[in-house]
Formats: structure tokens, C-alpha cells, sequence
């Protein structure tokens, strides 16, 4: 972690918490900051994370827009191209299908087509994920849709501090950046922010567990659920080293490759589903780069492939994992 | 500004000198000749693609000569070529463009007539349709934001643009916030084959302005010096904290879409011919010359000019080089193409 301050004093926070406290300061900050979405101003987000910004900064840098998430995005691409340095919200994930042209086709694409001359420093912020009874359209994990196009930048911090220093990098970083916030996480995940503005580098992996029988690489809320279960392991005595992605796209191949190379074991986990998610494309890398080094088959431990996670609880519990399905998982992989 | 329908006014000066009148005619001409150029080397094979703005030169003369270079902010669409040489677009740029040069403001990567120019104030826009306007709004936002007076954003688009849920969203946040732009439809009654009929329940795209509480005028887009005031006044209005107008001009598009086209599968050769009596290029020729401001024989040393100009710029387009291949690497994040770290 690139840390700017050399007496370093930190806060406990939860990851909403460090959300609000990096836009805080991004906008106390920089005149050029603006904030728009859907009930940023006055309700300060469905969340709370904007809460009193408007009040603090204007209505003109604090935005409620009408209800219209293609719009929003275009809306600060136009911002970006002429100088402003927007933050736009989609106010769950869920919602941002109709602003994929947006994204994909033109936010992704200013820089390359105007072949430099216009650029698109933009962050689009976003809670995702579930477990937390979301339903078809409260729940769903975006990152496969996007991860694919050169153009866009990817984030999904799972730790408060990751969260702050990943989203002041995006925040300070000359394309677009989509940053994936786990709603599951914002309350439930506490830890140490340090204080003052500190980046981190967009593109770096963490690893939080060493170990040595297999490498676990997950992102978001399973990060956790991953770590809880490699302690259950080490009990066991089944030895687990645990990589936090962070960043999606750029994406750590150092780290991974390392893990891998000294374990020979290779579990990817993700709350998104198995076909065509992040984990097909580390298994190719690997398969590509170090199949050699491998002594077991790698596995995906994945969403089953329907389109969404149910309201009923039966139906979110299936599709969700868990610490036991993930332990399960990782006792599978090591007795390989 | 009343929102009502003007007819086309007599022929007026509109406060333009003959030098503003024969420049926007000068503009006219060269966005005609160009166009054909482009359907010429495209016939002879030397470029893969061009598209067709034939029908278009009044309005976007007008516009253009509304246009404060230097100040304002264009977002256009794929059919602006007349707009984009008005505002200070070189023949020679457009060639580039044309013929897919390493030079090209895009480094070769754009199709033709996508161009983009901080230079003059030209966004870089995609084919994607009413796509540039949100941009456009949020240009006018950044304005605002800066509190820069005196600057306005003017977005361009046609009558098939007006069918996008975008382009309902962007007039909605203009008007919300009373931004400095301009929203002008160059509406030539086609979105490729589809008629102003299967596009829309009833045809005057400035009546829905209403509706979301803007003022609106509709022009004949036929006639430059009409289109001219009407976008100079929505210039104006926005420029001094007027906020947002859309202005309807109404025109046509005389040729298939683009050279991949063919109208003759879609609508009568007699519908073309009888638009042709409004053709604004001899239109504007003529009324030059009858109030004494350009004669025939200036306007022949014109056009003479022009092909001069045009023949110079393809040969040197054409002499350029194309890009290499390692361009296609270059400017897709200002750090490493490479998604892997």
C-alpha cells in the first residue's frame, strides 16, 4: 500500500463508511469534483453515503438526476471531456444496463478514438452484489459484462482500506474507472482507514493469507468468506494462501502466477456465475502461463448459471456460497 | 422566441455582409464537392466507405456561421460535413479522414466524417445515434459548473436521432437545469429507409419541445440565412442564461444514406426529384446573384477555386501514409494497454 504519511494514524471504519469519507474529501478537494445520481442530493443516497453533501457543496456539484441511468453516464462523460471530474452513481448495479452503450461504447472508447485528444477521467461507483435478500434485481454481480472491453478500468475493494485508496486511485486516474462496491460488505466489514489521502495502485492484488497447499483467488464479499474458511483449514492442517484481487481489469498476473507457481493449486472463487466469469479468464492465464506447475486440475468455485438469485430465501441460499461451501471447496482441491 | 413554425423569410441579410454571405456559400459548395469526391474515390475503389450529407448544406451553413469559433462547443453527428468545414475543418482533414491517413486527426481510426477537433471545438462522437447529445448536456453542465459565460454547446442530430431514449433523457436534463445548449434536428424526413411516417405519430419534432417546457422554432433547412438567425438567436439565448432551445430544421437527404446504400430500394426516384426544386446549393447561388452580391461568372471562379482546392487536397491525402500497425496499441488508457499487471 503506497501510504503518503510517514506517522500514520488510521480510523476504524466499515467500507460505506470509507466511501463517504474519500468522496468527502474528493469533493472538499477539488472544485472540479461533481457527484451525480439518483438521490445523491437530498436523500444523500439510498445508502446514506452522500449524506449532507448537497448541503455542504451546492446542489450543482451534488446532482439528483431524474431517473435515468443512460443518461448519467453520458451525462458525465460530456463533464469528463470538458474538464470536470465527475463521480456518477448507478444506484445498484442492477440498474446499469441501460447506460452499457454509454460505458462500453463511448466512455471506454473517447480517448482511443479521438486517438488521445480527448480523454474520459470518470468514475461510475456502484453497489453490487448479494445476500442481502436483493432479489432478481437488488443482487446481481456486473463485472463479467464489462471486464471484457480494453478501455475501462475495473475495481471491487473488499477492506475499508483498499476501498479508500483504490477509489482516490480511480478517482485521480485519466480513464474510466468502474468501481464495484459488495453491498453485503458496507456495513459488515470493519477495519483500519489510515488518515489522509493515500492511493492504491490500480492493477495490485493483496495477498491476505500466506500458504502453501493451494492459492484461493476471489474478490468483494467472498474475499472474506474465503479467509474464514482458509483459517478453518489451517486448523485441519490444510495450509491456504488467500488472494484479494481488488482490481479486475487491469488484473494482477505477478501475484497470481506467484501464488500459484509455489502452491500448485489453483481455486478461483466468485459470487458471479461460472460461465464466462472472471474465473474462466484467470484459468486460461494460467493454463497458458503455468499449466506445467500445476499437480491438480483448477477449479472454479462459482454462482450455479441462471440468471439471478431469488427473492425466497431457499433461492438466495442456493445461490449464494458460504465459509462451509467454500472450505468444502478448498478440502476438495487439496486432497487432489 | 415565439415556439411556432416561421415560414421562410424573404431573402434577407440578416445582418451578414456579402463576405458572410458567399463564405457560407463557399461552405456549401465545398461540403457538395467533397461529399462527391468521397462517392467518386469510393466508386474508383480507393477508399472502402462515404457517407451522404447531400440536401444538408443550408443548415449546416447556417449553423455554422451562428457558430462562435473558439467559443462554443460542437457536438455533431455523422452527416455534418458542411458544419464541420464551417466551423474551420480543412479539405485536406476531411481527405485524411477519407482516405483512412496515419495523419488523420484519429489516426485512421474513425470512419469518415466522425471528426473530432479540440482545435475548433468538435467532440469526438461514435455512429451510435443520439448518443453525443447526454455528452453534449453534460459539456454545457462543465460550462455552467465554471460559470464561463458567454459559451454555448450546440449538439446536432437527425430526424431519426429523436426516436432514441436518449434524446428524450437529454433534452429533459437541459431543461431541468436550463444549460447553454442548443439541440438542432436536421431532419431529412429519412433514418436510412424508414420514413418521418414509421418513425413518429405526428411529424413536427419542434412541437415536442413543449413538453418539456422549452422554447423551440422550426426553420426550412433549405434556406442558410433562416437557419442562420434561428440558430444564432438559440446561440444567443444560451450564451446569456437563456438556457436550451431545439430548432427544427427542415431538409432533405438527397442521396442513398452512404455508399453502401441504395434509396431506389426504398423510396421514388419522382419524391427525390420534386425535394430537388428546394435543392439550397443553386438555390443560394441564385439569390446571391440576383441581389448582386456574387455574379455567374465569380461564382464559376468559385467552384473553379474550389476544385482546385479539393484536387490539392486529395493528392496530398492520398500520398500520405496509412498508419501503422503498432498505431491500433497506442492511446487506449494513457498508462498500459496490456490488462494484465
Amino acid at each position: 500500500m503506497a501510504v503518503s504519511s510517514p506517522t500514520q494514524t488510521s480510523q476504524v471504519m466499515n467500507n460505506v463508511d470509507a466511501v463517504r469519507a474519500t468522496l468527502y474529501d474528493a469533493m472538499k478537494n477539488d472544485p472540479r469534483t461533481v457527484i451525480l445520481g439518483e438521490d445523491v442530493g437530498a436523500r444523500g443516497n439510498v445508502f446514506l453515503i452522500t449524506k449532507d453533501f448537497a448541503k455542504e457543496f451546492g446542489p450543482q456539484r451534488v446532482i439528483d438526476t431524474p431517473i435515468a441511468e443512460a443518461s448519467i453516464v453520458g451525462i458525465a462523460i460530456g463533464m469528463a471531456m470538458e474538464g470536470l471530474r465527475p463521480i456518477a452513481e448507478i444506484q445498484f448495479a442492477d440498474f446499469i444496463y441501460p447506460a452499457f452503450n454509454q460505458i462500453v461504447g463511448e466512455a471506454a472508447k473517447t480517448r482511443y478514438r479521438s486517438n488521445g485528444e480527448y480523454t474520459c477521467p470518470l468514475v461510475i461507483r456502484t453497489p453490487y452484489g448479494g445476500g442481502v435478500r436483493g432479489a432478481l434485481s437488488h443482487s446481481v454481480s456486473i463485472e463479467a459484462l464489462f471486464y471484457h472491453v480494453p478501455g475501462l478500468k475495473i475495481l471491487a475493494p473488499a477492506f475499508p482500506a483498499d476501498v479508500k485508496g483504490l477509489l482516490n486511485a480511480a478517482i485521480d486516474d485519466p480513464d474510466p474507472v468502474l468501481f464495484l462496491e459488495h453491498k453485503k460488505t458496507y456495513r459488515l466489514i470493519k477495519g483500519e482507514v489510515p488518515d489522509g489521502h493515500y492511493t492504491i495502485p490500480i492493477g495490485k492484488a493483496n495477498v491476505l493469507k500466506e500458504g502453501s497447499a493451494l492459492s484461493v483467488v476471489s474478490y468483494g464479499l467472498y474475499v472474506h468468506w474465503a479467509l474464514e474458511a482458509a483459517q478453518q483449514l489451517e486448523q485441519e492442517g490444510i495450509s491456504v494462501e488467500v488472494i484479494d484481487l481488488r482490481s479486475i481489469r487491469p488484473m494482477d498476473k505477478t501475484a497470481i502466477l506467484q501464488s500459484v507457481e509455489k502452491t500448485r493449486k489453483l481455486l478461483v472463487v466468485h459470487e458471479d456465475n461460472k460461465f464466462g466469469g472472471i474465473g474462466a479468464e484467470i484459468s486460461a492465464m494460467v493454463a497458458e502461463e503455468a499449466l506445467f506447475s500445476l499437480d491438480a486440475p483448477i477449479r472454479r468455485h462459482c454462482a450455479p448459471d441462471v440468471p439471478a438469485m431469488g427473492y425466497a430465501e431457499p433461492l438466495e441460499h442456493e445461490y449464494m456460497s458460504s465459509p462451509a461451501k467454500i472450505a468444502e471447496a478448498m478440502r476438495e482441491l487439496a486432497r487432489f | 422566441m415565439a415556439t411556432t413554425n416561421r415560414p421562410s423569410p424573404p431573402f434577407e441579410r440578416a445582418g451578414l455582409s456579402d463576405e458572410q454571405l458567399v463564405g457560407m456559400l463557399r461552405t456549401m459548395l465545398l461540403q457538395r464537392m467533397l461529399e462527391n469526391r468521397g462517392f467518386q474515390l469510393n466508386r474508383q475503389g480507393k477508399i472502402p466507405f462515404a457517407s451522404a450529407s447531400e440536401g444538408h448544406e443550408g443548415v449546416q451553413a447556417g449553423a455554422a456561421m451562428a457558430f462562435a469559433r473558439g467559443r462554443d462547443l460542437l457536438f455533431p453527428y455523422y452527416r455534418d460535413l458542411g458544419l464541420a468545414l464551417g466551423v474551420g475543418l480543412t479539405s485536406y482533414e476531411v481527405l485524411l479522414s477519407l482516405f483512412a491517413r496515419g495523419s488523420d486527426q484519429s489516426g485512421g481510426r474513425q470512419f469518415p466524417h466522425h471528426y473530432s477537433s479540440r482545435r475548433l471545438g468538435i467532440a469526438t462522437i461514435s455512429s451510435i445515434i443520439a448518443a453525443q447529445l447526454s455528452h453534449a448536456v453534460g459539456a454545457a453542465y462543465a460550462l455552467r459548473v465554471r460559470g464561463e459565460h458567454g459559451r454555448a454547446v450546440l449538439a446536432t442530430f437527425g430526424d431519426g436521432a429523436t426516436s432514441e431514449g436518449e434524446w428524450h433523457e437529454s433534452l429533459n436534463f437541459a431543461a431541468v437545469h436550463k444549460l447553454p445548449v442548443v439541440f438542432l434536428c436536421e431532419n431529412n424526413e429519412w433514418a436510412i429507409s424508414t420514413p418521418l411516417a414509421k418513425q413518429m405519430g405526428q411529424p413536427d419534432i419542434w412541437r415536442r419541445a413543449a413538453g418539456y417546457g422549452l422554447p423551440s422554432t422550426c426553420v426550412d433547412g433549405m434556406d442558410p440565412v433562416a437557419c442562420y438567425l434561428a440558430v444564432s438567436d438559440a446561440l444567443d439565448r444560451a450564451r446569456t442564461g437563456g438556457g436550451p432551445t431545439l430548432v427544427e430544421a427542415k431538409c432533405y437527404r438527397f442521396l442513398s444514406h452512404t455508399t453502401d446504400d441504395d434509396d431506389r430500394t426504398y423510396r421514388s426516384r419522382e419524391e427525390v426529384e420534386a425535394h430537388r426544386r428546394d435543392d439550397p446549393v443553386p438555390n443560394f447561388e441564385r439569390r446571391l446573384d440576383e441581389a448582386g452580391i456574387l455574379s455567374a461568372e465569380a461564382l464559376e471562379r468559385l467552384k473553379g477555386e474550389l476544385l482546385a482546392e479539393i484536387n490539392e487536397a486529395t493528392d496530398r491525402a492520398e500520398a500520405m501514409p496509412y498508419p501503422g500497425g503498432e498505431e491500433l496499441y497506442r492511446n487506449v488508457y494513457a498508462d498500459s494497454t496490456d490488462p494484465w499487471r
